[in-house]
């Protein structure tokens, strides 16, 4: 009855534990620092946007939660899972559960998505000491994910991105995001380069994996991605900072008045 | 002044001459004189020679090899040698010398006119002569001419007019150094009668630790629309050498398509000449080395656009690790008639330790104005966006760089329509990528 009881409690939305703490997070490519101090925690069935205007430093928080080794951390600490992220190498992100839509998704030739993915779902639960997947339930779930993001069977057989349009490349990212089922997916400009229909599909793929146990960091330029996903939190980052966080409503009033007074606030501070 | 190798193969020659009786004095032996007389000119090349400016045989020139083709390979020592569902004609020669004991030939003898070189010079000189070292030039090639002058045994393959092998051919040279160093000079001969079609197979491996030198030539003619898969495999052992020439003549129409593997050897030099003799001919080049450890690979291939309206087209790929060099030269000639040519190159590398190099020369020389020619070479490391996409995803560095290896590789092994020998390729070379 005791274990059945906690069972419970951790389905219930209303028990959210904490799944990300970024504290103080700074970081700098080559001698130029980006993020300069960057305070934010992620509960578990939450969705928070991080915008902001261009060069503010969305998609360098993006690729340093992803440990692209291009940026240097150069302070703070952030905590994924009770684990100090940066111990990790970008494999065992994966594999404790975090997941980057690229905002430009590289093209490998001769790499297929399907056997790609297996290799990484299978790599993914030896981490996690588990039997590699069988080749039917993985057309199973191929199938169902496929669906899901509206995309061809014949795409994924193809070299991983090469010769994708912008749309199917992005498309391409959510797929595997729903088969890796992350805990923590980062959506990186997903919406840059897409059309309404395209941003749509994309959007309910996300949708569809909304849980209570999954968190969903989407960095935007634009509003209209949120019109799709609706986040429970909105972050303004600025020169390297979290300068403003409110409801979905903060989202709407960025774009009305665009940027620019949040600019003029912090100048003027 | 002479060294031990250079004295060793001139006193072989000798003694090879004296058992000859009456055939010293046909046509083809006066061939083999002439060529040892140039041998024993120029010398075994050095890198003051620009065609061996990367490529030093010095230190083999200084090696002693046993000539005499002996070897107690038995049926018992194919069992590591195997090729997993490989079927067709399969020849197997140890340590220079036709195993008839091995070998099976399953096409019919209407098709597929196969012997030894051996016993082809034995029952039908004439015919040998027509084509022996009528297309692969011995001048200025030390190891062509050491060839033609002691070449005693290899393949003879016909194919007469309008017919196709539908079986491929696959030639095993092995060579047995678990007793003593070996050197061995085979010879192939491959003619493509009008409209006829052959897939062949070279296939090379070295057993035991001592060392070994295979220098070998396969002359090539193609008829008028003959069609020829050429396939060259190397998988030998660490102190192997190998040096080999693939001379091909193509008249009007025909297509050739070689894809040549190195997937291990000491030193290995390819040189592949296609001499484009007549119109609308088609060449394919393809081909792949992954060297590491102080293993070199030096292919030079040629292709001569001697007639109008032909169409050549070469991807070298190579991946080197280790204390690896390699070598990449590739010619195109286009002759002043040679007008409506199209040529293209392209040698692409990857280079994954900082003590591996490459060196690539393109050279084009082209003689006629209406002419579409490409060439182009790339060196650089493994992709660090394309690593960090795969890692993103859970799967290892270590595995992540034999993935995107693998499939650089892939797009030349690709060209292999053996499946059972790209299957086998694909694993050693999965392997060899892995280490």
């Amino acid at each position: 009855m005791y274990l059945l009881a906690t069972f419970a409690a951790l389905k219930s939305p209303l028990y959210q534990p904490t799944m990300l703490t970024i504290s103080n997070l700074q970081a700098a490519i080559g001698d130029k620092q980006i993020l300069k101090g960057i305070n934010l925690t992620v509960n578990a069935g939450e969705v928070h946007a991080i915008m902001g205007p261009n060069g503010s430093g969305k998609s360098t928080l993006a690729n340093v939660l992803a440990g692209r080794e291009d940026y240097e951390v150069t302070g703070g600490s952030v905590e994924f899972d009770g684990k100090n992220l940066f111990d990790l190498s970008p494999e065992d992100r994966a594999a404790e559960g975090i997941f980057l839509a690229f905002q430009y998704p590289i093209e490998i030739p001769g790499v297929t998505t399907v056997n790609f993915l297996k290799t990484a779902m299978n790599q993914i639960r030896k981490y996690r000491g588990q039997e590699p997947m069988d080749a039917v339930q993985f057309l199973k779930r191929m199938k169902e994910k496929m669906a899901l993001v509206n995309i061809d069977q014949s795409l994924l057989s193809r070299s991983l991105n090469e010769g994708f349009s912008g749309g199917e490349k992005k498309r391409n990212e959510i797929f595997q995001m729903a088969m890796l089922e992350p805990k923590l997916a980062i959506l990186d400009e997903t919406d840059s380069g897409l059309d309404i229909d395209a941003l749509r599909i994309v959007a309910e793929g996300v949708n569809k994996l909304r849980s209570p146990e999954r968190a969903t960091i989407v960095v935007t330029h634009y509003q209209r991605l949120l019109d799709h996903i609706v986040p429970d939190y909105v972050h303004v980052l600025y020169k390297g900072r979290i300068v403003k966080s409110g409801p979905k409503e903060l989202a709407y009033e960025l774009e009305e008045k665009g940027y620019d007074w949040i600019k003029a606030e912090n100048e003027a501070a | 002044m002479m060294n031990d190798f250079k004295s060793q193969l001139v006193s072989a020659f000798q003694v090879s001459e004296t058992l000859l009786n009456g055939a010293a004095e046909l046509p083809l032996h006066q061939i083999r004189r002439a060529a040892l007389r140039t041998f024993e000119q120029i010398g075994f090349p050095t890198i003051r020679h620009e065609e061996w400016k990367y490529s030093s045989v010095a230190a083999l020139a200084k090696e002693t090899f046993d000539l005499s083709g002996n070897s107690r390979f038995t049926a018992d020592d194919l069992g590591p040698l195997h090729i997993p569902n490989l079927d067709g004609n399969i020849l197997y020669f140890v340590n220079g010398r036709y195993r008839a004991d091995l070998s099976r030939i399953v096409s019919s003898p209407d098709d597929l006119i196969i012997s030894s070189l051996a016993e082809a010079l034995k029952a039908n000189p004439d015919e040998v002569g027509t084509y022996f070292s009528r297309y692969a030039d011995f001048q200025d090639n030390a190891f062509t001419a050491l060839n033609t002058a002691l070449a005693a045994d290899g393949v003879f393959i016909r194919v007469p007019d309008n017919r196709t092998v539908a079986e491929p051919v696959i030639v095993r040279f092995m060579v047995d150094t678990r007793e003593q160093n070996h050197a061995i000079h085979p010879r192939n001969l491959i003619v493509l009668g009008q409209n006829a079609e052959l897939t062949v197979a070279e296939s090379f491996r070295t057993l035991g630790n001592g060392k070994a030198l295979t220098n070998i030539v396969t002359e090539i003619v193609l008829g008028r629309d003959a069609r020829m898969q050429y396939y060259k495999v190397q998988n030998d052992g660490d102190e192997a050498h190998h040096i080999g020439t693939t001379q091909v003549q193509q008249a009007d129409n025909s297509h050739f398509y070689a894809t040549t593997v190195t997937l291990n050897g000491k030193f290995v030099r390819n040189n592949l000449n296609i001499v484009l003799n007549g119109q609308h001919c088609e060449a394919f080049m393809y081909g792949l080395y992954i060297p590491n450890g102080r293993q070199h690979v030096d292919n030079h291939t040629l292709v001569d656009h001697a007639t109008p309206n032909c169409y050549s087209n070469e991807l070298y790929k190579g991946i080197l690790g280790d204390r690896s060099t390699g070598v990449f030269n590739g010619k195109i000639y286009v002759r002043p008639d040679a007008q409506k040519t199209n040529a293209y190159q392209s040698c692409k590398n990857v280079v994954t330790s900082p003590d591996a190099s490459m060196n690539t020369k393109p050279q084009l020389e082209i003689y006629a104005d209406d002419v579409k020619c490409s060439h182009g070479t790339t060196t650089g490391k493994l992709n660090d966006e394309a690593l960090f996409y795969l890692r993103s995803r859970g799967i290892p560095l270590a595995e992540a760089k034999t993935i995107l290896m693998y499939a650089f590789a892939e797009e030349v092994l690709s060209h292999i329509k053996i499946e059972p020998i790209r299957a086998y390729l694909s694993d050693i070379v999965r392997e060899k990528l892995a280490m």
